[in-house]
């Protein structure tokens, strides 16, 4: 269990003041200029011996892409541009460190831009999250009237502007490449790669889009030592972690944690236990709508980190923790995913345009039975035939819950075609 | 210059080639939908999917930089997996209803079904079905086929530069649009129907009308405007069914304009199907014999300098130089192939040349456009410009009427005085020419169809040669025509002779009683009511204004149903080859001629094609080489004499109306009452 003196998100509940006074007082922008001081090089280096993986989901080194970004400029600026776009199903860990500790955030911003030598860092955040864009335009603002940011930040000599721009809604703009064709102003439809957004990204500059947590951490890192971050967690799955329980538990929250805790003791001790004792588990779903769900059997030994959760088909993603009790209609919860991901497809490419609306309208039949057996294993094979075939990752994520479903489930979807046969026959 | 391995085979292709066109290059086919080498890469079909190496998923290909040293494998089960299951996806939501669309036997959803399909459907909901669209009267549309490959809506964007197609929601709810569903504008539209992979745009004059397989295919020449367009005629039995672009990089790439398209249905209409002999006041019936006896008896012992002939715009050169000929021998010397009064000369050839020549404009790095609007006159030539604008953003000046192109254009204003000062480098836009390494005009016939046109001409030669646009391979002056007929009648010399009057001499001689005969070959661009009380033979096809005004009329063939040769606004000779066979008595221009020759005594030499093509080679010796460009050898033009301060003109005021095919089409007058609705000015109560 992570200790208190550990934990990087102290006022993540908001039980103290969130503007900068009491950022100060809890260490922010403390000694910012000396952490600049050492340089962009330096910094990447830093943040690639702490071990930190991106928390948006994919898990991808923060360090090594940020060393994706030119270290001299072709006469283009470069641009950080934060993914607040948090719409994974589940998910509410950005929402709370944009309402309660933003200052982490922006002086986030500000290493990460000065260590990828970017010029401004666009902070792109969901439509939904009106309240949260309006208090980070308030911290923005306390930032800016006593030069935490803007001209010579922080004393440090480096000019750096953070504007907040608000998306409309769409799950596909959490896509970096789609997130970047929506900050351009046009549909949010994700783009073709390469060329990767180091090298033309936003308004064709090298741009590096980060999640909001990953750079909210990165100023403690750079205080406390990569070697500190590094010794938290397990190897290559280093640090702490926000984890967002939910569903069938006594107490659902957000909690910081150290990364590799398991599972079980991850909902035991901070979520209150799952509704009914650990026995009345059915199954959790341990990273965001997208990532296969985990029957209880893998639940009560697996370790919540990338590697662990990817070795049991499934992912740590946004370490959004769906807990589903024994009363839940799994094919239902899951044919719900099915339906969102339809309706979040940006329509650009055929796989994802065709297919997620047939596999839901295929599940919703499941739910009910009205199916033959042979569908399942079709269904299995629609999943295959979307996932790795598109453009962006939306594919997968409509794909993957679903075959975590036929993996783990495949009895019980039978048991339904079987319960309602008799009801055809006669 | 990447090396990549294909199948084991090794290829080398330039560098910023993608993979498939690397793919291509080892001869392995990819299918596609989405991909299309003139169009920006959208790679959303994902039909093109390859495998490589040390790539864990399949990779578009149409979207992938080659690359060295990349492994791809095009003939895998993985990539056969793959395309199986994209082409099932395309499949779900397509109505499969191949026996009622026109795209059937031409559609590439088919034929990628037939390799990638399979042999039934594994889908057991409803499919979608989507909203009826309206694009006009030109593109029919069936948007439920559509499999949203955005082909049409970046043809619109990038090559048309009218971004009127679009798309619209999201998801499978996924639709390609007009905005407000209103018709579409671009003189281009009608490519998108080329261009859709799937029936989902189809010809809407050409609805259920044949089956492609069961069209007789006639490579051929375009005439109804001055590029020569190569197209190719789709003919069932003795009509025409359609007109499809052929490839001509240097003219067309693979484009055609909407009226190169849509006008054929006006070969159908008016037709002029046998000859006509005025009698009492009325245009009646006649046989050939009668015809050309009418036209014997009002010759008979008349004055040379009492006749004249008009060539229209339509006209082939073989025709025109039997009219020559035959005039000729008849001691005519009244001749004129400028039927709008353009002052341009029969030579230096450089003069009335569109001499950078159109692929050539890729090269231009600014151009003044003078008293023309290429939208209208030149579709193709507008969509070159619009190409090396958005390669090079090249500026464009315009001298003339304000215009609405697809590039951005300085209006400099229309001011025929700023030719002047251009020439002498007062204006600021002369140093634009001057710095810019290939500089080029295009001046348009308003500009020169009037009464100082030649003034205006040797000003337009001044700027060339003050601008250096005449330089060492390259030559920037260019004259745009609109008349197909134009560049090859001037190649033969058909203008006044020793002597002889020009159009607006014979216009005037006519109205004043000093021209009693004269002979139009296709001329009805002309004011009839000027030819007062003058005989009028008309050559021709169509019941236009010409043959209404005739007193023996001679039914001609139209260009899709004879071989003739035309030369275009470059230079470049061409021949169009006959699809169908002329209406009822209607004969090949030149034949008329040579029949007519006889009957008055004076026969002409030749006796079939070859001859007469010899003879024009003989006469002109750019028609010994067919499509090909020599440069014209540059040398003074133009006359003498102050250029008035009277604005310039727009040779073209209905885009849809220009010539007598235009205007017997039924769906080109439809396109016209469209476009000029939506000239007028729109009220709150317009939808």
């Amino acid at each position: 269990m992570l200790s208190d003196k550990d934990r990087i998100f102290v006022n993540l509940y908001g039980f103290q003041d969130w503007h900068l006074k009491a950022a100060l007082a809890r260490g922010d922008f403390a000694n910012t200029k000396d952490l600049l001081a050492k340089g962009p090089d330096e910094i990447v280096n830093e943040i690639k011996a702490s071990g930190l993986r991106g928390r948006g989901g994919a898990g991808f080194p923060t360090g090594v892409k940020w060393s994706f970004m030119p270290k001299q400029s072709d006469g283009r600026p470069s641009y950080l541009v934060v993914n607040a776009d948090e719409s994974e199903p589940g998910t509410c860990k950005d929402r709370d460190i944009m309402r309660h500790e933003p200052f982490k955030l922006l002086e986030g911003c500000l290493i990460a831009g000065f260590a990828m030598r970017a010029k401004a860092a666009y902070i792109y955040v969901r439509g939904e999250f009106y309240r949260e864009a309006e208090r980070l335009e308030m911290a923005i603002g306390e930032a800016y009237e006593v030069g935490l940011i803007g001209k010579n930040a922080c004393g440090s000599g480096f000019d750096f502007d953070i504007y907040v721009h608000r998306g409309a809604g769409a799950y596909i703009c959490g896509e970096e490449m789609a997130l970047i064709e929506s900050l351009e102003g046009k549909p949010g439809r994700p783009r073709l790669k390469p060329p990767f957004p180091a090298g033309m990204g936003v308004w064709g500059c090298p741009t590096t889009v980060n999640n909001v947590e990953s750079i909210a951490v990165t100023p403690t890192i750079l205080r406390r030592g990569a070697a500190w971050f590094s010794g938290l967690g397990r190897p290559n799955n280093t640090g702490t972690k926000l984890f967002c329980i939910s569903g069938h538990v006594n107490k659902p929250c957000n909690v910081e944690e150290e990364m590799g805790i398991p599972l079980r003791e991850l909902i035991d001790r901070h979520a209150g236990g799952v509704r009914g004792g650990w026995d009345n588990l059915l199954a959790v779903i341990p990273g965001g709508s997208s990532v296969p769900l985990l029957p209880k059997a893998t639940c009560d030994t697996v370790l919540m980190d990338f590697d662990s959760l990817r070795a049991e088909k499934s992912g740590l993603g946004t370490a959004a923790v769906i807990v589903m009790d024994k009363s839940t209609d799994i094919v239902k919860a899951i044919a719900r995913l099915s339906k969102f991901y339809m309706h979040e497809s940006c329509g650009q490419c055929t796989p994802c345009r065709e297919g997620t609306g047939w596999m839901w309208r295929i599940m919703e039949r499941l739910v009910e039975g009205r199916a033959e057996k042979a569908e399942i294993d079709q269904l299995l094979d629609i999943s295959y035939q979307i996932e790795g075939h598109t453009i962006c990752a939306l594919g997968d994520a409509a794909a993957w819950p679903v075959q975590g479903l036929i993996r783990h489930f495949r009895d019980e979807i039978e048991r339904r075609i079987d319960a309602r046969k008799p009801v055809l026959a006669a | 210059m990447p090396t990549l391995t294909v199948d084991g085979i090794e290829v080398t292709v330039p560098a910023n080639s993608t993979v498939l066109q690397a793919c291509e290059a080892a001869g392995k086919e990819i299918p596609r939908f989405c991909y299309h080498e003139r169009l920006s890469i959208a790679g959303n079909c994902r039909m093109c999917l390859v495998e490589m190496e040390k790539s864990p998923k399949p990779i578009a290909s149409c979207a992938m930089p080659a690359a060295d040293n990349m492994v791809i494998h095009t003939d895998t089960p993985m990539v056969k997996k793959a395309r199986e299951g994209v082409l099932e996806f395309l499949l779900i939501n397509h109505p499969l209803d191949c026996p009622i669309c026109d795209q059937g036997g031409e559609c590439d959803l088919q034929d990628e079904t037939m390799a990638y399909g399979h042999n039934s459907s594994r889908l057991r909901e409803h499919k979608r079905a989507v909203r009826e669209k309206f694009m006009g009267p030109l593109i029919k549309t069936t948007m439920t086929r559509c499999i949203h490959c955005t082909r049409c809506v970046r043809f619109a964007s990038e090559i048309a530069g009218v971004p009127e197609i679009g798309v619209i929601n999201r998801g499978e709810h996924m639709e390609i649009t007009t905005y407000l569903d209103r018709a579409a504008s671009s003189e281009l539209s009608g490519n998108v129907i080329d261009l859709c992979p799937v029936g989902a745009l189809t010809s809407k004059p050409f609805a259920f009308a044949a089956r492609a397989w069961e069209l007789r295919r006639t490579e051929s020449i375009d005439v109804l405007d001055a590029l020569g367009s190569n197209i190719r005629i789709d003919a069932r039995g003795r009509e025409v069914m359609r007109v499809l672009p052929r490839l001509n990089e240097d003219i067309n790439e693979e484009w055609i304009s909407d009226k190169t398209r849509f006008a054929y249905d006006g070969l159908k209409r008016q037709r002029l199907d046998q000859p006509y002999v005025r009698r009492g006041g009325k245009l009646a019936p006649a046989t050939w014999a009668e015809a050309f006896a009418a036209i014997a008896a009002r010759l008979k012992g008349f004055d040379p300098k009492r006749v004249a002939a008009l060539v229209g715009d339509l006209s082939d050169a073989e025709s025109v130089l039997a009219l020559k000929e035959l005039m000729q021998k008849l001691g005519v010397t009244n001749l004129d192939a400028r039927q709008d009064g353009a002052k341009l000369p029969a030579a230096p050839r450089s003069a009335y040349l569109f001499n950078t020549t159109i692929a050539g404009i890729e090269q231009a790095d600014a151009v003044l456009l003078i008293g023309s609007n290429p939208r209208f006159e030149a579709a193709l030539v507008n969509a070159r410009i619009r190409k090396r604008w958005l390669a090079a953003g090249i500026p464009v000046a315009n001298i003339g009427p304000a215009l609405d192109l697809t590039y951005p254009v300085v209006e400099l204003g229309n001011n025929p005085a700023l030719l002047g000062a251009i020439a002498d480098g007062s204006h600021p836009f002369a140093a634009t020419l001057r710095d810019a390494k290939n500089p080029m005009l295009i001046l348009g016939q308003g500009a020169l169809a009037r009464a100082d046109g030649a003034a205006v001409l040797a000003q337009a030669r001044r700027v060339a040669e003050s601008t250096g646009m005449i330089a060492e391979g390259w030559n920037g002056f260019n004259v745009l025509h609109h008349a197909a007929a134009r560049v090859g009648a001037l190649d033969l010399g058909f203008v006044p002779g020793p002597g002889g009057l020009d159009r607006d001499g014979i216009l005037q001689g006519a109205a004043s009683g000093a021209i009693e005969v004269v002979y139009l070959l296709g001329a009805d661009e002309i004011d009839m009511q000027k030819l007062g009380k003058a005989f009028v033979i008309y050559q021709g096809t169509h019941g236009d204004a010409g043959a209404h005004r005739a007193d023996v009329i001679l039914p001609g063939a139209a260009y899709t149903e004879k071989n003739a040769t035309w030369v275009n606004t470059e230079g470049r000779v061409q021949r169009g080859q006959k699809a169908v066979a002329p209406p009822g008595e209607a004969r090949e221009d030149w034949a008329i001629l040579r029949a007519l020759s006889e009957t008055l005594g004076v026969t002409l030499p030749y006796d079939d094609l070859d001859a007469v093509r010899a003879r024009l080679a003989a006469l002109a010796p750019a028609f010994a080489k067919l499509d090909a460009i020599e440069p014209a050898p540059w040398a003074a033009f133009g006359g003498e004499g102050a250029v008035a301060a009277v604005p310039f003109g727009l040779p073209i005021a209905d885009y849809f109306f220009t010539n007598p095919i235009c205007r017997a089409s039924t769906v080109m007058a439809e396109c016209s009452a469209l476009a000029s609705a939506r000239r007028e000015k729109a009220t709150g109560t317009h939808g």
